[in-house]
């Protein structure tokens, strides 16, 4: 999510506001949210390596050759650092989340509609980056973000982004959309046909759309809706439903789907509008004139964990030139390394995912954790906390 | 030499044979306590601590659950129009398929029991067993094939002039349906091939017909097999989210209702997850009225 | 029964039509196996043994094999054991609570997985994670061992009610002593059921892919589970058309050579 300085601070405020306003939540208060991160202390210096690390990952992410020989970044670094990489796929930011309050593992890519969850909880402990030297190379636009940070202190190594583009079948969407009404107004057109990415975070969709579409609703930022807002784009979306065809959640589902033709419209991710170009489907994906919501992904260690030093060693390693264009490449996302585009295979993938271009970004909206006190600084009212969000989704859907 | 067998006689395994065999009690408890520390204890025991915390709260930010007792989100259940929606929806899902399996099922057992030759039955039992080990997974993405726009079935239906379902509701019934079936046919198979056929002959001798047979004879003996399949169809398909999210288009059973608030409000996933529970415990207790639990 | 010309072919056309609907989803995975494309399409748009070869190198898939393996058979082995007690006692012995002992032993299966995964999960964090037992292979088993009972004892106590005690009366008369009788007598007359009951369970267990997603650690990853995260990568959708289609041709083995060794197939299969 992109905020300006004064909203940052404003934001950052509102952080600190509920942190005083609810105390500790090993009280078991039930009444207050917010976001409360605990006094945790950011590993100082790294010690020897524990032999392995337990990690909670995007398919694709961790990837040891054992799917694909050619697709093997776990190796060499078992092989350099020593530690044993144990490995597990989550199919949702949820239950990464659900995953990391186990204890049992040491780091997870998290996205942005989960960070902000593992940081208040206590779950995601500080992250020191000068233990991270490659570090220093993240994309500014992805240090410090309100989705992996609070007040200043980064709570874990950026991986990588995208955007959540429009995708359309150039052969049976004429004329060519330009903005994303051709999901949500214009959906009609394509009844039975259009697709929507299946998670609660997609309400943030329907706000950005409605943020230039009704600007009397005076959304400033998706993931800071009050209730009005909020009823808002649910209304939007379950005028949509009625004309979505499916819902998807993985890449093959909606590849097939448009191959097929079940799907002709809706939201997508570059690397599977790539692929679906691959298959021989005519569809074109771009970021319509509204801008889009997107997504980062941050590399965060345990409070628990119990290979820290296996995890810092990770993280440095998982953005490492070389490394982060590797998995950057086989995922289909923009690295966060600036060094990374000189190693990609293909010469032109940074610029297919827009990686270097900041202004590009400027545009994208990343996915964030929406909490009762308003993200986007005001004060005179309180937001829709996630949780609502959850509860909207199911209703959409009906 | 001689002393031996005596020996024997009074060795500690025979002695606790002989305290077995006279002590039915001993010999009953020594069979049941594990099972039942198993099942009652570990099993039970971890569904009643769940069905506990449908009575707690969670922060909603950090999704912690918080241990105070409300019935806040069983009052959400009952009120919340979409809940009831999806209950009925998926209880109706269920019972489609229950019903499409038993008619499907039916000839395809009365076939394989009765009518291919004796030395080919072992072999069928083998074909509708085996898709049983395909996998789950792959099976409903085959069906997700066949009913994509201008898949197989699209392509079977066209020369009649009319197309497939596509993804939808009936979609997840068709697929459900297909995946649970062999549990449907293997207890009718069995009931039909100890059907005694002297029973058959006896009503034929009778001047019954074969419908008149079928109805007074066959009918009422295999039921309690077709009620102990549908333990199996109606309660997999009332639990299942993948399949409806596979070829489901965007309905929504109960399953993924659960599913969706497992990580965020393990509360509320506990107390819907109680209605299926609810359902298919009655349903069970149902179906015991005919016998179909020791017909399973 | 005497059955009309007219209702035979009826019935054995229905029952073609049946086995159509069951093996035309099968034969579609095996052809797709073959398909040239990545993300399946019909027809298909050529054929080639590209990815029999990809798979073939495949080490997470063996290796995920392996897990599903080891998985199915400790719980094949625990469902034997408690199945087989829990049979005894219902068919062998009257007590209290007879009737709920059997429909207690069905609930683990009927109850959706979904429930009985995060039931597991949260009992074995609160009662295992304090002891320093994290979710792993073994609460994996123990997961699948609880569906699996029922299989077992289906068949064994339908063995047992057929075959009335008296086999074991006679033996005893003749001076046998309990575990005497077990071994001569009971065994051998339970022995195809075990195997009935032990091959489904093992199946049970191999395709289970819900609570397994609640009761594995890290690094656990059974072939279900290796499916699932491989359906949703791309590249990786043909290769697991491969494995299901290897899957389907081997389970043929086990159950046929299952078919074969019980002699009695009046109750080859009970689930």
């Amino acid at each position: 999510m992109r905020l300006t300085p004064t909203l940052k601070a404003a934001a950052a405020v509102a952080v600190l506001l509920a942190a005083t306003a609810c105390g500790s939540s090993d009280t078991g208060s039930s009444a207050s949210t917010g976001l409360n991160p605990p006094d945790l202390k950011a590993q100082s210096k790294l010690g020897k390596t524990e032999g392995q690390v337990n990690l909670i990952a995007w398919a694709g992410y961790v990837e040891d050759g054992s799917n694909d020989p050619k697709v093997d970044w776990v190796s060499d670094f078992e092989k350099q650092t020593g530690c044993q990489v144990n490995s597990k796929v989550a199919a949702s930011s949820d239950e990464m989340v659900k995953l990391m309050k186990t204890g049992q593992y040491d780091a997870v890519s998290a996205s942005g509609d989960a960070s902000l969850r593992l940081i208040a909880s206590g779950d995601a402990a500080p992250v020191n980056t000068a233990l991270v030297p490659n570090y220093k190379n993240v994309f500014s636009g992805l240090k410090k973000g309100a989705w992996n940070s609070v007040d200043g202190q980064m709570y874990g190594i950026p991986h990588g982004r995208g955007a959540n583009l429009l995708m359309y079948n150039t052969q049976k969407v004429s004329p060519a959309p330009t903005s994303w009404s051709a999901v949500f107004d214009d959906a009609s057109a394509h009844k039975g046909h259009v697709t929507a990415y299946d998670s609660p975070i997609y309400i943030a969709d329907a706000a950005l759309y409605l943020k230039s579409a009704r600007p009397e609703l005076k959304i400033k930022d998706p993931y800071a809706l009050d209730q009005k807002q909020f009823d808002a784009a649910v209304a939007l979306l379950k005028k949509q439903s009625a004309n979505v065809g499916e819902y998807w959640s993985d890449y093959l589902k909606e590849i097939s789907a448009f191959k097929s033709g079940d799907s002709v419209v809706g939201t997508t991710w570059q690397v599977i509008a790539n692929l679906t170009a691959d298959e021989g489907a005519k569809v074109k994906a771009f970021v319509p004139e509204e801008g889009s919501t997107g997504w980062s992904d941050t590399w965060m260690v345990s409070a628990k964990a119990k290979h820290p030093n296996c995890a810092y060693k990770w993280m440095d390693w998982i953005i490492s030139p070389k490394v982060n264009a590797q998995v950057a490449e086989y995922f289909g996302e923009a690295p966060a390394n600036s060094e990374a585009c000189a190693y990609t295979s293909d010469k032109s993938f940074c610029d297919t995912f827009h990686a270097t271009d900041e202004s590009y970004w400027k545009n994208v909206a990343f996915w964030n954790t929406p909490i009762e006190q308003c993200l986007d600084g005001r004060t005179d009212v309180k937001c829709v906390p996630y949780a609502k969000w959850v509860q909207a989704w199911t209703e959409i859907k009906g | 030499m001689t002393s031996l067998p005596q020996t024997a006689g009074r060795s500690p395994v025979r002695r606790l044979a002989g305290t077995l065999h006279r002590r039915p009690r001993l010999r009953l408890s020594l069979l049941l306590t594990a099972p039942l520390l198993w099942l009652a204890v570990l099993y039970l025991g971890s569904l009643a601590v769940l069905f506990v915390s449908a009575f707690w709260t969670t922060n909603s930010f950090t999704s912690e659950v918080v241990k105070v007792w409300s019935a806040d989100n069983f009052h959400q259940l009952l009120t919340t129009p979409v809940y009831r929606q999806v209950i009925l929806r998926s209880v109706g899902v269920a019972l489609a398929v229950t019903l499409l399996c038993a008619v499907i099922a039916f000839p395809v057992a009365f076939y394989t029991a009765r009518i291919a030759k004796p030395e080919r039955r072992p072999l069928l039992v083998v074909a509708i067993l085996t898709p049983l080990w395909a996998s789950y997974l792959v099976k409903v993405y085959a069906w997700r094939l066949i009913l994509s726009q201008d898949g197989l079935a699209d392509w079977a239906l066209k020369p009649l002039g009319l197309s497939g379902p596509g993804y939808g509701l009936t979609a997840a019934v068709i697929a459900l349906t297909y995946l649970w079936l062999p549990y449907m046919i293997l207890p009718i198979h069995t009931a039909l091939e100890q059907l005694p056929a002297n029973l058959l002959d006896a009503s034929a001798d009778l001047g019954a017909r074969a419908g008149r047979t079928f109805r007074s004879v066959v009918l009422p003996m295999v039921l309690p097999s077709v009620a102990a399949g549908s333990v199996f169809t109606f309660s997999l398909s009332l639990g299942d989210y993948i399949t409806v999210q596979i070829v489901g288009g965007k309905t929504q059973l109960i399953g993924n209702v659960v599913y969706s608030n497992i990580e965020l409000n393990l509360p509320m996933a506990a107390a819907l997850g109680t209605v299926p529970v609810v359902v298919i415990v009655v349903y069970l207790l149902a179906m015991r009225r005919t016998g179909a639990l020791s017909s399973l | 029964m005497q059955l009309s010309r007219p209702a035979r072919i009826a019935l054995r056309a229905a029952a073609g039509l049946g086995f159509a609907f069951i093996y035309v989803p099968l034969a579609l995975v095996l052809v797709n196996s073959f398909n040239r494309d990545r993300s399946a399409s019909w027809p298909p748009s050529g054929l080639t043994l590209h990815w029999w070869s990809v798979a073939r190198e495949n080490e997470g898939a063996r290796a995920a094999l392996w897990v599903s393996v080891k998985a199915g058979l400790g719980a094949t082995a625990i469902a034997l054991v408690l199945g087989t007690l829990i049979a005894f006692a219902v068919a062998r012995h009257r007590f209290f609570g007879r009737d709920t002992v059997s429909f207690v032993v069905v609930l683990p299966i009927a109850l959706p997985g979904i429930v009985t995964g995060i039931a597991l999960n949260s009992a074995f964090s609160t009662v295992l994670e304090p002891l320093g037992v994290g979710l792993g292979m073994f609460t994996v088993i123990v997961g699948h061992a609880t569906f699996c009972i029922v299989v077992v004892f289906n068949n064994v106590v339908a063995r047992l009610r057929r075959t009335s005690g008296t086999y074991e009366e006679a033996a005893m008369d003749l001076g046998a002593d309990t575990f005497r009788v077990f071994v001569d007598v009971t065994f051998p007359l339970v022995r195809s059921a075990l195997l009935a009951g032990g091959l489904l369970a093992f199946a049970l267990s191999f395709d289970e892919i819900v609570v397994t997603t609640f009761t594995a650690g890290p690094g656990i990853q059974t072939l279900p589970i290796w499916i699932f995260d491989n359906m949703t990568r791309p590249r990786q959708a043909p290769v697991v058309n491969v494995v299901a289609a290897v899957l389907v041709l081997l389970s043929v083995i086990p159950i046929y050579a299952a078919q074969r060794l019980s002699a009695d197939t009046a109750t080859s299969s009970r689930i």
